[in-house]
C-alpha cells in the first residue's frame, strides 16, 4: 500500500553497501561498526545515548529511508551529511520519536535527556513571549540556568525580548540555549546554520565543540557539506536515504560514494579547510594563530 | 438589575467568559477557529437530538461534538483536501444536519433561532450549575495542562523531542475545546460560540507580553463584555448573545488599533 513492499530505488545497504564499507573502512580505520560486525556492534549499543537499527520510512509510495543504522555515543559528535532531500531531517526526526518508522527499531537510552535545534524554527507570532520564557519553557529553569545558557550562546542581552522581535541567527542561538538550559545528554541539531554566514558557521561550530569538550554531551550535527563541520566531527555520516558511507572525516572525504554524491571539489576542499582551522592568515600572507573564541560576533 | 434572570444570565455569562479565556487562547495559537466553528456547529445536531430523545441538552451537545471532533481528528490525516476546506465542508454538513433534523421535530418547543444565537436571559438555575460544575473542571485541567499545551501550541516538534506527549495533549485539549462548547451552546447559541473563545483572546494579544497575560486579559475582556452586553441588550432591548459579541468585538477594535495606527508611521 504505502510502498512497504515496492523496490527500493537506492542499493540495499544490506546486500551490497556492508561489503563496500567494510573494504574501505579497512584502509580508512576507525570507522563506525556496519550490521556486519556482529557481537561487536552489540557490545557497543550498550553505552550508546541513541542507537536504531534498519530502519525503513516510506510516505506516499516513496522510501525515504532504506535500512538506515546510527548511533551516537557520550561525548561524541556524529555528523549526518547528504545532499538536499537526502531524508537526514526525516531520520532526525525518526530518532527523535516524532516520526514512527515503518520498519526497525530505535533505543534511546533510559530517561535520555534532548536538547534539539530544529532546522527551521518559526513561532506563530500570535503566542506572547519573552526569549526567558522560549528558554525555559516546558520546564522549570531558575533565572540564573537561563541568563547561564543565553550568555553561552552570546544570547544574553536579547533576555527580555519578545521572540517575534528576533532575526534569523539570533533566533537560532536563542533556541540552542533553549537546548543547552536543559542539560541534555545528547545535543541534536539539524542544519543549525541556516542564514547565517560563513564565520558566523565557524564560530557556531567552534561553540558546539567547545560546550562538548565542557560538558561531555553527545552531539548529532546534520549538514548538507562536509566543509567546515569536518574539524569538530569524530564520526561522519553520509546519508542518501541509506548509509552511503561512514567513518572518521577524513576518510569519508576521500570514499568515492562521497566523491560520487558531492563531486570531487567537495574532498578536495575538506582538506584545504582542515588546514585552514590550524591558523589563519594576516593581511601579508604570514600565518597566525587563530582567534580567540568570542561569541558576540556570530550571527 | 436585581431581577433573577439577569443575574443568572451575568453569572452564567461570566463563568463561561473565565472559563473560555484560557480555552481560547489556545485556539488563536494553534489555529483552531475552524475547527472550533465545525465543532459549534455541530452542537446543532446534538440539540435536536437532546430535544427528539428527551436527554439533558449539554450531556447530548457534549456527545455530539465529542464524536464531530473524533471525526474531524481522523479526517485530518488525509492530505489531499486542505485542511480550512474539509473544516469547512464539516461545520456546513453539521449544520445542515442539524437544522433538518431539529425541522424533523414539530411542535413549540424548538425555536430554532434560540439555539442559533443562545438565549442568555433563559438560564435557568440547572444551567448554572452546568456552567459552574463544568467550567471549574475545565478551567481546573486548563490550569493543571496549562505548561505542556503551551510548549506544544509554541513548536510541536521541539516539545516531542524534549520529551512531552504531543498526541496525548492535543487529544486532551481537543476535549476541553468540545466541553466548553457544549457549555456555551446555550448561552451565545451554535453560530456564535466560537466567538466566545478567539475575540477575548484577539483582543488580548496587542496589550501582553507573555502567555500567561494574555489569558487573564482575555477574561477581563470576556467577563466585562458580558456585563457590558447585558447592560446594553436591557437598555436598548437587544437580543443578549449578539449584544455581548458586539462589545467583544468593540474592545478587540480598541486593543488592536493603536497597533495599527503605530505601524503605519
Amino acid at each position: 500500500m504505502d510502498g512497504r513492499e515496492r523496490q527500493p530505488q537506492t542499493p540495499a545497504a544490506g546486500q551490497e553497501a556492508p561489503t563496500d564499507r567494510q573494504a574501505w573502512n579497512g584502509d580508512a580505520g576507525g570507522a563506525a561498526p556496519g550490521p556486519g560486525d556482529g557481537r561487536l556492534a552489540e557490545a557497543r549499543r550498550e553505552g550508546e545515548l541513541i542507537s536504531a537499527r534498519g530502519i525503513l520510512l516510506s510516505r506516499g509510495g516513496r522510501t525515504l529511508l532504506q535500512d538506515v543504522d546510527i548511533d551516537v555515543a557520550p561525548g561524541e559528535i556524529v555528523t549526518l551529511i547528504g545532499p538536499n532531500g537526502a531524508g537526514k531531517t526525516t531520520l532526525v526526526r525518526v530518532l527523535l520519536g516524532i516520526l514512527l518508522p515503518n520498519r526497525g527499531e530505535v533505543k534511546r537510552k533510559a530517561g535520555l535527556g534532548v536538547g534539539y535545534v530544529p532546522q527551521r524554527l518559526e513561532v506563530d507570532r500570535s503566542i506572547p513571549l519573552t526569549v526567558a520564557r522560549f528558554v525555559a519553557l516546558g520546564r522549570r529553569a531558575s533565572a540564573a540556568e537561563i541568563e547561564r545558557a543565553l550568555t553561552e550562546v552570546g544570547a544574553l542581552p536579547l533576555l527580555e525580548r519578545q521572540l517575534t522581535e528576533l532575526s534569523g541567527g539570533e533566533l537560532q542561538r536563542v533556541v540552542l540555549a533553549r537546548a543547552l538550559v536543559r542539560s541534555p545528554e545528547l545535543l541534536v541539531l539539524d542544519e543549525p546554520v541556516r542564514g547565517v554566514d560563513y564565520a558566523g558557521e565557524a564560530e557556531l561550530y567552534t561553540l558546539i565543540g567547545r560546550l562538548r569538550s565542557e560538558r561531555g554531551f553527545g552531539v548529532l550535527l546534520v549538514s548538507h557539506d562536509l566543509h567546515i563541520v569536518m574539524a569538530q566531527s569524530d564520526r561522519v555520516i553520509c546519508l542518501n536515504h541509506h548509509v552511503c558511507c561512514s567513518g572518521v572525516p577524513h576518510s569519508v572525504a576521500q570514499h568515492p560514494e562521497y566523491a560520487r554524491l558531492f563531486g570531487p571539489q567537495a574532498s578536495r576542499a575538506i582538506g584545504l579547510y582542515q588546514h585552514h582551522h590550524d591558523h589563519s592568515h594576516d593581511l601579508a600572507g604570514a600565518p597566525r594563530p587563530s582567534p580567540p573564541f568570542r561569541p558576540q560576533e556570530f550571527k | 438589575m436585581t431581577e433573577p434572570f439577569l443575574m443568572r444570565a451575568l453569572l452564567g455569562g461570566m463563568g463561561l467568559a473565565l472559563v473560555a479565556a484560557p480555552l481560547g487562547c489556545f485556539v488563536v495559537w494553534r489555529r483552531m477557529a475552524y475547527f472550533g466553528e465545525a465543532v459549534a456547529q455541530s452542537g446543532l445536531i446534538g440539540i435536536a437530538l437532546g430535544l427528539a430523545l428527551a436527554l439533558n441538552l449539554t450531556a447530548s451537545v457534549l456527545v455530539v461534538t465529542l464524536a464531530v471532533s473524533g471525526l474531524l481528528l481522523l479526517l485530518s490525516r488525509q492530505s489531499l483536501v486542505p485542511i480550512d476546506t474539509l473544516l469547512g465542508l464539516v461545520a456546513h454538513a453539521a449544520l445542515a444536519l442539524g437544522v433538518i433534523t431539529a425541522s424533523l421535530i414539530q411542535g413549540p418547543q424548538l425555536d430554532l433561532m434560540t439555539f442559533l444565537f443562545g438565549d442568555i436571559f433563559a438560564i435557568s438555575r440547572a444551567d448554572l450549575r452546568w456552567i459552574y460544575f463544568g467550567g471549574l473542571v475545565t478551567l481546573a485541567l486548563e490550569i493543571w495542562l496549562w505548561r505542556p499545551l503551551l510548549a506544544i501550541s509554541v513548536h510541536e516538534d521541539l516539545a516531542a523531542a524534549e520529551g512531552t506527549r504531543t498526541e496525548y495533549f492535543k487529544g486532551v485539549f481537543v476535549l476541553l475545546l468540545a466541553l466548553v462548547v457544549a457549555i456555551a451552546i446555550k448561552i451565545v447559541g451554535v453560530l456564535l460560540t466560537v466567538a466566545f473563545l478567539i475575540m477575548p483572546a484577539a483582543a488580548a494579544r496587542p496589550l501582553s507580553e507573555t502567555p500567561e497575560q494574555m489569558a487573564v486579559f482575555a477574561a477581563i475582556f470576556g467577563m466585562l463584555s458580558v456585563a457590558l452586553g447585558l447592560f446594553l441588550s436591557v437598555a436598548l432591548d437587544t437580543p443578549g448573545g449578539p449584544s455581548i459579541v458586539l462589545m467583544l468585538a468593540v474592545f478587540f477594535m480598541a486593543a488592536v488599533f493603536p497597533s495599527v495606527l503605530r505601524q503605519r508611521r
